[in-house]
């Protein structure tokens, strides 16, 4: 089964999105909410190895994105932005969810 | 008759920092209690939960190791390890305080997956 990674730690103040990348596989979606959605800004580090993947399907929470001042022509073009209701849908359509703080 | 799943513990942070570690496995044991098939995958900081020889007395908190020794009575006998996570922390699987399983990193993801339910602790 695909599996919902859902990365809350700040990119470069945590390894969480590194320890994270490390274990995906192919169909499986990242989440990217609190300080994590840093790693969606497109001229970040953290962005260049989300590149690495491109089969795999990126979100970060509007409202974690809008209380960071981070706007959509700061983003990554490969992330989809979603609202809360967005969270509730991946976390039905991926029956495992893993979060990584 | 209650559903028998496959839970998997995901321990990915050192034992000491607060009470986490301790919270996980109060998680761990009451899952095991009701019948649930318990699987435990240690990740990054988390191998040091396991690691022997520790005294956590000396700075106020209390010893996890009687838990984990308790895992067998509960029957919780599947601990998996990721190589990768030890060896960069300079431990090895014969210094844990159990035996454990070893897992490499291109496993988990397939291991993860496989799984009914996954905690990230």
């Amino acid at each position: 089964m695909p599996v919902l990674h859902v990365v809350s730690g700040s990119p470069q103040g945590s390894h969480a999105l590194a320890h994270c990348l490390a274990r995906v596989q192919e169909g499986d979606a990242l989440l990217l909410s609190e300080n994590g959605v840093y790693a969606a800004l497109v001229d970040s580090a953290a962005c260049r190895s989300l590149n690495v993947f491109p089969r795999l399907s990126v979100y970060a929470l509007t409202p974690d994105l809008e209380a960071r001042g981070i706007a959509f022509d700061e983003l990554w073009p490969g992330v989809e932005r979603i609202d809360y209701e967005g969270f509730v849908d991946l976390a039905v359509r991926y029956p495992i969810s893993l979060s990584w703080f | 008759m209650p559903v028998r799943k496959n839970f998997l513990f995901v321990l990915r942070h050192p034992p000491h920092g607060g009470i986490q570690a301790q919270e996980t496995l109060d998680f761990v044991l009451t899952t095991a209690a009701f019948d649930q098939t318990v699987r435990l995958l240690f990740l990054d900081d988390g191998v040091f939960q396991l690691k022997h020889g520790q005294r956590p007395e000396a700075i106020g908190f209390k010893h996890i190791a009687p838990i984990f020794g308790a895992l067998q009575l509960y029957d919780i006998e599947e601990l998996w390890v990721e190589e990768e996570s030890l060896r960069e922390r300079g431990l090895t699987a014969e210094g844990l305080i159990l035996p454990v399983r070893l897992l490499s990193r291109r496993q988990v993801a397939a291991f993860i997956s496989t799984q009914d339910i996954v905690v990230s602790c």
